[in-house]
């Protein structure tokens, strides 16, 4: 089917534009005649907030290149220039390294609500695809812009990733030596990284989240019911029975949202922006020193779960890739999700108490191995993590079995309030 | 039945989560280091007399060895209520302008008359907090098989002098008496020669002291929160209220 250039007909000026430019049509498309299920609840606030902390972080972004110097001999003083002798250099470095946080929690929260409603399945398998590779990017993004600063557990998690490399039969040390542009992470890394992070990976970033918005708009949202609101449709408009339009709905309701998020993000922002040293860590208060190793090089805590993976593998064989395969895969599992899961029902609340229990259970582990991944490692703690992993890895690869075992309940022919 | 049933999920996430990590911080106490805690010390920047006192002293007693880089002498001046003149006065040593930054004069040889070059201390009480540069300031003790005849309870190995010795007094390290838990906020040293100071003065001037580096750690703490206030205020009381009356508004045909 051809272009049919201004559908609604406008006139006028908007008329002039939309017979050059799809702006009515993009318009009512995805805002005012995007047709949302009228019960979205508390978990459907973290898809606009995951939107509003990425056009934070792309703004304050912005104003830090302006004053940030890459380079080992650099990098570190003109973060605190910028804390310092930059007219609010503080709050917009603030913004940016509490908004990397904040990132992650709603990325998770709105993971998780994918998985408790069934986001992922048919016909939404692309959304949640489109969805994991963003979480694959914002990881690569996170990284990079952790090292910038060049404090000492920038440099010490810097090796410590780059080194995952280095655990690749054969190719591992010059692949290492390639990655770093040099035998240690130096001047050459810390600026190739700062190119990724403010060039290629937000260039990525910005994409796939197009990408997720117009999958999602293709097949419309899913609910907290699981069910189909295009099935019931008013005979004579052809609208959802149970659609409301995005906009003005969601907008005003996701502005709700939004504020309390803001009074919650000020909140640490003004009051404790350290994060209580898990939003910045106090060994990145001291330069890159690799003569120093920091007591406990701990990552990121949202990369916690990961990290706990990572060191609950033991070597074998020689080699520690194990543990490297392990981590990776953790992410590789949720592009397999929407076939793994084989529920005669999509919704958390249709299902039986079996998922129920399984899914607590995976949020427990969740924050256990995260936890585990941020302290220092003990027999029992690494006993734990790999009783954990393993909760991990059965949660997704069982699925194909258990979701298909024990009762359901019926699904409602139209939403519930 | 189905809001019962999401609540439910939460509450016994969070009930569970509560449970195993208790589980998880008790279990390995075993492996806990014989490590000692700071005393428990709350800075205050908003005390503008004690931090004048800590620049007066830091200026006295640190800066001949310890630089504060990331400080510049008007940025203080500025925050702390003191005046250029008072500046160039009392607290500027040597050719530096009131714009620079407070740098000291060590060369780069002190390396090996303290086996380390002084380290910069602006950024000190973020990086091990200001608990930790309190304690260290009061943990000195005379051990006779150091160098310089010191050791501190917390840099096990120090190879700073002494400096405040004399402020101090000189303390031994005594054994804590076995079964008794020693108080929290009593350091197992027995002071043996008085310094110039009682002790209530000693920690009254490491208490300015902590809180000046606390300040100089991040100068904008004092206009951070006061700013936070505000924006708390207006989210609070402003905007939430606006967006609810909003949403219900345009809500009020959805049924």
């Amino acid at each position: 089917m051809a272009i049919i250039p201004n559908p609604h007909k406008t006139t006028g000026f908007l008329g002039w534009i939309d017979d050059r430019f799809p702006a009515t049509k993009l318009w009512k498309d995805h805002l005012s005649e995007y047709y949302a299920p009228k019960n979205f609840n508390f978990w459907y606030y973290f898809g606009s907030l995951a939107l509003l902390v990425l056009v934070n972080q792309l703004l304050t972004g912005i104003f830090l290149t302006m004053q940030y110097k890459p380079g080992a001999e650099t990098a570190f003083d003109s973060v605190q220039y910028i804390m310092r002798d930059v007219s609010w250099g503080w709050l917009i470095r603030y913004l940016h390294a509490t908004g990397a946080s904040a990132f992650f929690l709603v990325v998770y929260m709105h993971m998780f609500r994918g998985l408790l409603y069934g986001s992922h399945r048919k016909p939404r398998e692309l959304v949640w695809i489109f969805g994991a590779l963003i979480f694959l990017a914002l990881m690569a993004e996170a990284f990079c812009g952790y090292v910038l600063p060049w404090g000492n557990m920038s440099y010490w998690g810097a090796e410590v990733i780059i080194s995952l490399f280095g655990t690749i039969p054969y190719v591992g040390d010059a692949l290492q030596t390639w990655i770093q542009g040099d035998f240690n992470p130096a001047d050459a890394t810390l600026n190739r990284l700062f190119s990724l992070h403010v060039v290629a990976l937000p260039f990525v970033l910005v994409g796939l989240v197009v990408a997720h918005l117009i999958a999602l708009h293709e097949v419309g949202s899913n609910n907290p019911d699981g069910i189909e609101i295009k099935k019931n449709k008013d005979p004579v408009t052809h609208i959802p029975l149970d659609g409301i339009p995005f906009h003005p709905y969601y907008t005003v309701k996701d502005i709700v949202g939004v504020t309390v998020f803001l009074i919650i993000f000020s909140a640490v922002i003004f009051f404790a922006p350290d994060g209580g040293g898990y939003v910045l860590e106090k060994p990145n208060y001291i330069p890159a020193n690799p003569q120093v190793t920091p007591e406990e090089i701990t990552p990121a805590w949202y990369f916690g779960v990961f990290y706990a993976m990572l060191r609950a593998v033991p070597s074998f064989a020689g080699t520690q890739i194990w543990g490297v395969i392990v981590m990776f895969g953790a992410v590789v599992v949720l592009f397999f999700l929407p076939w793994l899961d084989r529920s005669p029902v999509k919704s958390i609340r249709y299902k039986g108490p079996m998922f129920k229990i399984l899914v607590v259970l995976f949020a427990i582990d969740f924050i256990i191995l995260n936890y585990l991944g941020m302290h220092k490692p003990s027999p029992e703690r690494t006993l734990v993590a790999r009783i954990g992993t393993l909760y991990y890895f059965f949660f997704f690869l069982g699925m194909p079995i258990y979701s298909k075992l024990g009762s359901t309940k019926p699904e409602p022919q139209r939403v519930t309030a | 039945m189905r809001l019962v049933t999401n609540r439910g999920v939460g509450g016994i996430v969070l009930a569970g989560v509560a449970l195993l990590l208790t589980s998880l911080l008790l279990a390995p106490a075993a492996y806990a280091e014989e490590e000692i805690n700071p005393l428990p010390f709350e800075a205050s920047t908003g005390n503008t007399a004690s931090l004048q006192r800590g620049a007066r002293d830091y200026m006295a007693y640190c800066s001949g060895c310890h630089s504060l880089k990331y400080l510049r002498y008007s940025r203080m001046g500025q925050d702390l209520g003191i005046s250029d003149e008072l500046l160039k006065q009392n607290l500027i040593f040597g050719a530096a302008k009131v714009g620079d930054p407070v740098l000291t004069a060590m060369p780069a040889q002190s390396e090996q008359w303290f086996g380390r070059i002084p380290p910069d201390l602006s950024l000190e009480t973020k990086a091990r907090g200001a608990d930790w540069v309190y304690s260290y300031l009061m943990g000195f003790y005379l051990d006779s098989s150091r160098p310089l005849g010191v050791n501190n309870l917390y840099l096990p190995g120090v190879s700073m002098p002494a400096v405040l010795g004399e402020l101090q007094g000189w303390q031994v390290k005594v054994e804590p008496a076995k079964g008794s838990a020693p108080a929290e906020d009593e350091l197992p040293l027995k002071l043996v020669q008085a310094g110039s100071m009682t002790p209530e003065e000693y920690k009254a001037f490491v208490t300015d002291l902590t809180n000046f580096l606390t300040y100089t750690a991040e100068p904008v703490q004092q206009e951070r929160v006061s700013t936070g206030w505000h924006v708390i205020f207006y989210l609070v009381f402003l905007l939430l209220p606006l967006t609810y009356l909003l949403k219900k508004e345009f809500w009020r045909d959805v049924h």
